[in-house]
């Protein structure tokens, strides 16, 4: 590998972080926790998701050792069922879902298009505020005994045949959804409403699409998981018969209205990502990102289209052949968009003068594995072959696929992008460039297994299995301890860059988004004064110029 | 420049307010007068119908939509837009149900 | 981020005046980013009501007899006077908008103070309707009753009306599923008029100290922008859950 690299750090003997930045503006812990300050939020945000992460993580670690053996060794099978929804609950509500928006998406729309906060400051802390709330809850529903329905909280078992904590589960959820549905809102309204002057929307950066795109999501089909979630609540203390045979009530109303959020909810985790992925891949193949109509309106489509599609979840569940029919039908059409930013992303990268820093060795990754997640979850769109695969492994590799070696490399990508920008301090590039590819060896080995596992019949959600599966459960343990590494390296050198890392200084990527025009880290007013835009979106050249006039005068 | 914002520019007169009040008010004895004559399987279809226009003046006049700009009226419109989708898409498994297997 | 000095003062004031927020660059963008975002809250609350609605026509059409005989039991008396309070009050929160919009201080209060006592008015009758639910024993989960559906000549005075038949013993227990919607559809509603109603009391005590009337109206703007939110709930509700068949 040759030593050609886009990084441009300035002179490290005399580079100093800015002394006026938003960090430094304001001391003490009140100042972070009632501050109004998005990118201050974001760091809030950070902090927050990455503990629970963590402890999702744990989770997950548990369910893998159980793994080991076809028997149930470890613990009950009670117990089990709890870690696996604990682990479930934890990591799409309180890490996937609010991952890139909350924290790359807090810190950077506003910069990005030119403005000095979101529409909505108040609200963002509050946000915050909520997560916070309902993570908390969460944890004290684990430590008081956790709940066992799988996230999904299939009725009746949830409703009537359980005694676990279902409903302080579906509280600590609910209020996280208040939080997500309030950050879209902001999102959506900032987008709109307070763009630069000369930032039309089609010189807005891709990410920004992406994260308008989830935020239609989020306020369209978070309130009706709320509401299910409260009629649960009822029927399992009142009793009020909505999902009640007995009474006449239906337990597939439940999951139509619990699907009709958790479908879209996963283009909410995917489309920032998907953003984050157009960024670096324009900047590291130093182009612009090929097809930018396409790529936009591909995120709102992806966004319209997922509304239609949520009873693919409900092909075995007893719903009508007429309905499958038609929801079959209509998730054939929504792998369309995510397959046209491949495509799109590909010929970004075709031509191109490619550098493989971290993020771009992170979003490779997560082309390749969104791109096999994303075709499985094709197949099992087809309700054919949905029959037999659904409640199986396939579907766990599945969703693993598109959200871990997709959704989680991209928020990696985004984080070591972003990283110079947010603290003022680069990375160390070698050992992230390694811990980037521990990550994907140890993803590949962890879950490429459990699809043939899935084809093989190993039903998901059991704590045994017949000892004929034993010997891939046991690569895929092996590679859940790879990828566990690979996920704690990062945090350990992002810490340590802190206090060590080089000194980034405005641009070490020769970026050409506002945010990259600015100090790093930014002020808490972001620009000193209102930027206008006069050039498109991803214009390398407009960039050469900044620099050729900067050289001029300096020189 | 000095505080006036979209719908402020559009001060609504208590003259169209009072027409609006009117009209609902009518809509209201009309609907449960409807109520009580037997229209077979039109009476939810006017129940609804009547309720509708009813909303419809309120959003367009008492809420100023009618002088709002274009994102205000595509913003109320993607809302009840994926309001139908719920209710109707939902209902398509329902209402299938009986047809029996194929 | 202070004004250049040459300027004057009224007309520095003019240009940041005390209510624009440091990240807005003019009141009106300020005022329109509020606007937009009060509607998109309104969509979450359309969506939020949606899964109710869903639910409420599926049922209806899977037990028809159960929601008629269900419905014979809520008064059409009580049901339109709150509709009627109701579009009421919608209106007095309009003029209190204009009177905002105009400067009118005292017509603002006054409008305010309207709109507040109809609301509360709206609650003091579903409060008398829900006490009667209670007494007749049509609360589900609370020793829920069939008595009147299996045998309606026990109410004489709804028996009087409409002659209900008796139901079937399997469709008198959907009559359950009825109220269960009826108590989770206005019992969300009027928590909604509660929230509204503080904020109204709030309000009040705001515009009588001048707060709406100086070129600020955004708040009176979008919190009429809920309250007729609430009204149009109501409508449909009143049509679903009242009107269903009265002949």
């Amino acid at each position: 590998m040759s030593e050609h690299t886009i990084v441009s750090l300035p002179d490290q003997a005399t580079a100093r972080i800015p002394k006026d930045n938003y960090i430094t503006r304001e001391n003490g812990l009140l100042s972070w926790l009632l501050t109004s300050d998005h990118k201050r939020i974001a760091i809030l945000y950070l902090i927050s998701i990455t503990f629970f992460f963590f402890i999702g993580g744990a989770l997950a670690g548990l369910i893998r050792l159980e793994l080991l053996t076809p028997q149930t060794d470890l613990m009950a099978t009670d117990t089990y069922n709890k870690v696996f929804t604990m682990h479930g609950v934890i990591m799409i509500f309180f890490f996937l879902v609010p991952s890139v928006p909350a924290t790359l998406g807090n810190f950077f729309i506003p910069m990005m298009i030119g403005a000095k906060d979101l529409a909505l400051p108040k609200i963002n802390l509050l946000s915050w505020y909520l997560y916070m709330a309902g993570g908390l809850l969460a944890l004290y529903t684990m430590a008081i005994g956790g709940v066992d329905t799988g996230w999904t909280f299939t009725t009746p078992l949830s409703t009537h045949y359980v005694n676990t904590n279902v409903l302080t589960t579906g509280l600590a959820v609910f209020i996280a959804g208040f939080s997500s549905i309030l950050t879209g809102l902001n999102f959506i309204v900032t987008i709109h409403k307070m763009r630069a002057p000369g930032m039309t929307w089609f010189r807005l950066p891709l990410f920004i699409w992406s994260h308008y795109a989830a935020s239609i999501l989020m306020v369209l089909g978070t309130p009706v998981l709320a509401i299910a979630i409260v009629l649960i609540a009822l029927e399992r203390t009142i009793g009020i018969g909505v999902f009640d045979p007995t009474k006449g009530g239906d337990p597939l109303l439940f999951q139509h209205l619990f699907w009709f959020y958790s479908h879209p909810a996963v283009y909410i985790m995917i489309l920032p990502g998907m953003g984050v992925i157009s960024e670096v891949i324009s900047n590291f193949s130093r182009k612009r990102v090929f097809g930018y109509t396409a790529v936009a309106f591909s995120s709102v489509a992806i966004a319209v289209f997922g509304f239609f599609v949520w009873a693919h979840h409900m092909f075995i569940m007893g719903i009508s052949n007429y309905a499958v029919l038609i929801f079959s039908l209509l998730s054939m059409l929504v792998a369309v968009p995510s397959a046209i930013k491949i495509f799109n992303w590909s010929l970004t990268l075709y031509k191109g003068s490619i550098t493989f820093e971290t993020p771009l060795l992170y979003a490779f990754g997560f082309m390749g594995l969104f791109t096999i997640g994303g075709m499985t979850g094709v197949f099992l769109g087809s309700s054919g072959t949905d029959i037999h695969l659904t409640e199986t492994y396939f579907i766990v590799a599945h969703f693993h696929f598109v959200m871990v070696g997709g959704m989680l490399m991209a928020f990696l990508s985004g984080i070591h992008f972003w990283w110079p920008k947010m603290t003022g301090r680069m990375y160390p590039e070698k050992i992230s460039q390694l811990a980037a590819v521990v990550t994907f060896i140890g993803f590949v080995l962890t879950f490429f297994p459990q699809f043939i596992l899935g084809m093989l019949g190993m039903p998901r959600r059991y704590a045994s299995y017949p000892p004929e599966f034993q010997i891939l459960n046991v690569f895929s343990t092996a590679g859940a301890t790879i990828l566990g590494v690979g996920y704690l390296l990062p945090v350990l050198y992002l810490v340590w860059s802190l206090r060590y890392g080089a000194i980034a200084g405005d641009n070490p990527w020769q970026a050409t988004g506002l945010e990259w025009q600015t100090q790093s880290p930014p002020l808490t007013e972001n620009f000193t004064e209102m930027p206008v835009m006069d050039h498109e979106a991803y214009d390398y050249e407009w960039l050469e110029e900044q620099q050729k006039k900067e050289a001029r005068s300096a020189g | 420049m000095s505080g006036h914002n979209e719908q402020a520019r559009h001060i609504v007169g208590p003259g169209v307010y009072l027409v609006i009040l009117f009209a609902l008010l009518l809509g209201t004895a009309l609907t449960v007068w409807a109520s009580y004559v037997d229209l077979g399987l039109w009476n939810p279809v006017i129940a609804l119908a009547i309720a509708t226009t009813k909303a419809v003046l309120v959003v367009l006049f008492f809420m100023h939509v009618w002088y709002s700009t274009k994102l205000t009226k595509l913003t109320i419109l993607a809302g009840i837009f994926m309001f139908l989708v719920l209710i109707s898409m939902t209902l398509t498994d329902y209402i299938s149900r009986a047809w029996g297997q194929w | 981020m202070q004004d250049s000095p040459t300027k004057s003062a009224s007309a520095a004031h003019d240009e940041h005046p005390a209510y624009l927020r440091h990240h807005f660059s003019s009141a009106e963008q300020q005022a329109d980013a509020a606007g937009f975002a009060m509607w998109l809250f309104l969509l979450t609350e359309v969506m939020f009501f949606g899964g109710l609605f869903t639910a409420y026509l599926i049922y209806r059409n899977w037990y028809y007899p159960a929601f008629v005989s269900g419905s014979h039991q809520l008064s059409v008396v009580w049901g339109t006077t709150n509709t009627v309070v109701l579009i009421i009050s919608s209106f007095t929160m309009a003029m209190g908008v204009w009177c905002a919009q105009t400067g009118r201080r005292r017509g603002l209060v006054l409008s305010l103070a309207l709109t507040f006592f109809l609301g509360l008015s709206f609650l003091g009758i579903k409060t008398i309707e829900y006490r009667e639910k209670i007494e007749k024993h049509h609360v589900p989960g609370f020793h829920y009753s069939l008595q009147s559906f299996l045998d309606p000549q026990s109410n004489p005075e709804v028996y009087a009306e409409y002659h209900d038949k008796p139901l079937a013993p399997d469709m008198a227990r959907h009559t359950e599923l009825y109220f269960s919607l009826y108590f989770l559809m206005t019992g969300m509603h009027a928590l909604h008029m509660i929230i509204g109603i503080g904020i109204l009391g709030f309000m009040i005590l705001r515009a009588r100290a001048g707060a709406y009337t100086a070129g600020h109206e955004t708040f009176v703007l979008n919190f009429g922008l809920y309250w007729h939110f609430i009204d149009i709930v109501w409508i449909y509700l009143f049509a679903l859950l009242y009107l269903i068949s009265r002949h």
